[in-house]
């Protein structure tokens, strides 16, 4: 597909930096609005509804490299464009430390190939500093944005149960996908260890939503942006809807580099670089809101120096790119005999989990403060790089009708049959926790790099705290417990202090939060309760730049939420003539 | 067909997007397109700098030819036919070997000093070339370096190297339509959800309790725009 050029009107009322969740939901309501609005990805137009972008329902052998990750990160199937890292775009660590930082360049950002799980933030999660006296509180409780929540469940769609608990609110919910073999395993060895297991919440169609969304086919492609828009994906559902409406011009290829201000320090538009042509192209708007991605964004306020912003945009209390915050994550997986040689039907599903497991556990009993959620895996998933793999050491698993144990390693028919046995029996546990979020845990702007388009490229300084150690350790202990209980046979080593127990590097997760926080005090936050830098009030941020702190939860969903306040609070300040 | 009619026709939908059958094309075609397929790199939904790289990787070769034949001959002793299935080459699986060469490159020295470690053995104790050694020989050689747990320390350079090699087979085979047939993956295919069936169900002593069988999505209902009530139930 080809895209126009498209002429920019001479000012818009709104400049959006980024079209991934949080950029995309601004988008939709701010145009809806009546307000002009440009959109400026720094990638190219995707769309997974047209041919030549489309990797859903594709067969292992149509990828060369069988749908390796050696192309692409999450696999050649896989609906990212980008990745931990990108040729000509680089970053730098500090101190001897780690942080990898994942960045998809296309429309909808890392939206298109997400693990779609949708979670409110619960009561206690705006609050935490108050409960455990770590981090800080947010300057907006549940109820402030438990409107959104709801407006965002309808508009755009989630699967779900309403449980009554506490910190995991319920919510206008689509009906869930029964549980596959495997989970029902898991949820009767973990409910027998005392660990609940509910349905999982995830953004794919089980019913519509609208006309313009189909309902999920049950191919458990998600991760590879879907066909009929059956989940979320800001390109297909919020960016594309929007301008079809009108007032929407979406500027692909554009990577900004600078956010303009006028003479009295307000904002005044965006430069960006056309990534085809490395022509310079300026783009006047009344307000400028950047969905970028957290690390982007603050990056962009970096690189917006100016005399009335000397340390950056929106910057003088210097905690741009401070409270930097990824969730934790570790994993363990387990062989479980009993599905050996299992019956073969269609066990696709949902694309993920059709049970997780919220945070269940009372911290004032833990040694660690905050909590972490389990999710869970396994089934009789398509074939892909890495199938029948391994057997030098776990065909000694499997046993014969005597009970003598395979042989590791081997060749022919034996090896094949074998192979046969073992497929669909891998089942395992992730965790992914809250990690607490500190001022010295920054990206900031590296003094000596620039990237292939001249722009100061982002340094990190990143490391786990005692309370992500002692949080991993528990995921462990847990992991065990319940694989265990089901019968399964531990695959690997138990990660001790030496391997910081498991612990995913920081941004692994890629849930990274809290690089432009919020808060009431402009000494130690860059934005307002509403997402407005205190400094600027015509520049927003409606990426997870905001986030205080980030849960236990994966942060999307608060993300469109926040971004959908912000924008009404926007149309509200426009009207009142504030902006 | 001539071949800017197939590579229009990958561009546009890929050999396995079923427009073979919508377009009236024939099985030689369909052939004759999944080779241009394997070498372009066209039709998976690639970007343009992906499809770039694939077409490089393709213009490329890695294995001598003498190489080639050995890779041929150990995927069938990893992977052989059998009253189910064909072989590992009959699945095409040297060619993925092949590409995961270019394509990964820390799998080139290592193969190819595997590959020739094994000549070198087989020169020692048979005077002649892992080729040029009969049937019998052959699987001599191999059963030194099969088996992980029993193998000499010796030969613990042949131990990783085929470790590699049957992991290349396997996974190569696994993932071919033979493969997958083979596997018996029933999936890939829109369809409805509706739980495990029920005779599995019972012999795996499960069964879905009423609340799930409440609460869960029915196939009526998919296409239903959801609504709700004031408690926040779906009607």
């Amino acid at each position: 597909m080809s895209f126009e050029m498209i002429v920019p009107k001479e000012k818009y009322d709104v400049a959006i930096v980024g079209s991934g969740a949080g950029g995309g939901m601004a988008a939709k309501i701010l145009s809806e609005a009546g307000l002009s609005v440009a959109v400026l990805e720094a990638g190219g137009f995707y769309d997974p509804a047209q041919e030549e972008y489309r990797t859903q329902l594709r067969w292992p052998w149509e990828s060369p490299r069988r749908g390796a990750n050696t192309v692409r990160p999450f696999g050649d199937f896989d609906a990212a464009w980008g990745g931990w890292e990108i040729d000509g775009e680089p970053y730098l660590r500090k101190n001897g430390t780690s942080f990898d930082w994942f960045r998809s360049r296309m429309l909808g950002g890392r939206t298109n190939h997400w693990g779609r799980i949708s979670l409110r933030f619960g009561p206690k999660d705006f609050k935490r500093k108050s409960i455990d006296g770590l981090g800080e509180d947010w300057p907006i409780g549940y109820e402030d944005v438990k409107p959104y929540y709801d407006r965002v469940d309808k508009l755009v769609g989630v699967f779900g149960t309403n449980e009554g608990l506490e910190d995991d609110p319920d919510g206008y919910f689509l009906p869930p996908p029964k549980p596959r073999l495997h989970e029902l395993y898991l949820k009767h060895a973990a409910e027998s260890v005392g660990v609940p297991v509910i349905p999982s919440r995830l953004s794919v169609l089980t019913r519509r939503v609208n006309e313009e969304r189909g309902a999920c086919f049950y191919c458990n492609q998600c991760n590879r942006a879907c066909n009929v828009y059956a989940d979320f994906s800001s390109g297909t559902c919020l960016v594309q809807p929007a301008m079809k409406r009108g007032n929407v011009d979406l500027f692909t290829n554009a990577m900004v580099r600078e956010v303009l201000t006028d003479s009295d320090g307000l904002a005044a538009g965006v430069v960006y670089i056309n990534t085809k042509d490395l022509q310079e192209h300026r783009i006047q708007a009344r307000v400028v809101v950047l969905g970028a991605s957290a690390c982007e964004t603050a990056r962009l306020l970096l690189n917006s120096k100016s005399v009335a912003h000397p340390n950056g945009l929106a910057n003088g209390s210097g905690v741009v790119g401070r409270y930097l915050h990824d969730s934790t994550g570790s994993d363990r997986m387990a062989i479980l005999p009993a599905l050996f040689n299992r019956e073969r039907y269609n066990e696709d599903g949902v694309g993920g989990m059709h049970v997780y497991t919220p945070w269940w556990l009372d911290n004032n009993k833990m040694d660690f403060p905050r909590g972490y959620h389990l999710e869970y895996w396994g089934g009789m998933g398509m074939p892909l790089y890495g199938t029948g793999s391994g057997m030098e050491s776990l065909r000694q698993h499997i046993r014969d009708e005597f009970g003598n144990s395979s042989p590791n390693g081997g060749f022919g028919i034996g090896l094949k049959k074998d192979i046969r046995t073992m497929y669909g029996s891998t089942v395992g546990i992730s965790g992914r926790g809250e990690c607490i979020a500190r001022y010295d845990n920054y990206c900031e702007i590296d003094p000596n790099v620039v990237d292939k388009f001249g722009i100061p490229v982002l340094r990190f300084n990143y490391t786990w705290s005692e309370h992500e150690l002692k949080q991993a350790q528990h995921m462990h202990d847990t992991f065990e417990e319940i694989l265990t209980a089901m019968g399964g046979i531990l695959v690997g080593e138990k990660p001790g202090a030496d391997q910081e127990y498991g612990l995913h590097a920081p941004g692994r997760i890629i849930h990274e939060v809290g690089t432009t926080r919020m808060g009431n005090d402009p000494a130690t936050s860059a934005l307002n309760k509403y997402s407005q830098a205190h400094e600027c009030k015509n520049l927003f941020v409606v990426d997870a730049g905001s986030f205080v702190s980030q849960a236990d939860k994966n942060p999307t969903w608060t993300i469109m939420a926040l971004s959908w306040r912000t924008s009404d609070f926007i149309v509200e300040q426009m009207r009142q003539g504030n902006l | 067909m001539d071949r800017r009619e197939h590579l229009k026709l990958l561009l546009a939908g890929g050999v396995g997007a079923g427009l073979f059958l919508a377009t009236g094309c024939s099985e030689e075609d369909r052939r004759q397109s999944e080779e241009i397929l394997r070498d372009t790199g066209y039709g998976y939904g690639r970007a343009d700098y992906e499809e770039e790289h694939d077409r490089k990787l393709f213009s490329e070769t890695f294995f001598t030819e003498t190489e080639f034949e050995m890779v041929k001959v150990l995927a069938d002793i990893i992977i052989p036919a059998d009253e189910e299935s064909g072989s590992a080459t009959d699945a095409g699986v040297p060619d993925f070997i092949e590409f995961m060469m270019k394509d990964y490159p820390p799998f080139q020295l290592v193969t190819r000093g595997g590959l020739m470690w094994l000549n070198n053995q087989c020169n020692s104790r048979f005077g002649k070339t892992f080729l040029g050694c009969n049937e019998a020989e052959r699987l001599e050689m191999i059963e030194l370096i099969a088996w992980p747990d029993r193998a000499e320390p010796d030969m613990q350079y042949g131990v990783r190297f085929f470790n590699r090699m049957r992991d290349l087979v396997a996974t190569g085979f696994f993932t071919s339509r033979m493969g997958v047939d083979y596997l018996g993956y029933q999936g890939n295919r829109p369809g409805f959800w509706n739980g495990v069936p029920e005779e599995v169900l019972a012999k795996h002593g499960f069964e879905y309790d009423q609340k799930t069988q409440d609460e869960s999505i029915k196939e009526e209902d998919r296409y239903r725009i959801a609504e709700w009530d004031d408690d926040m139930n779906p009607i």
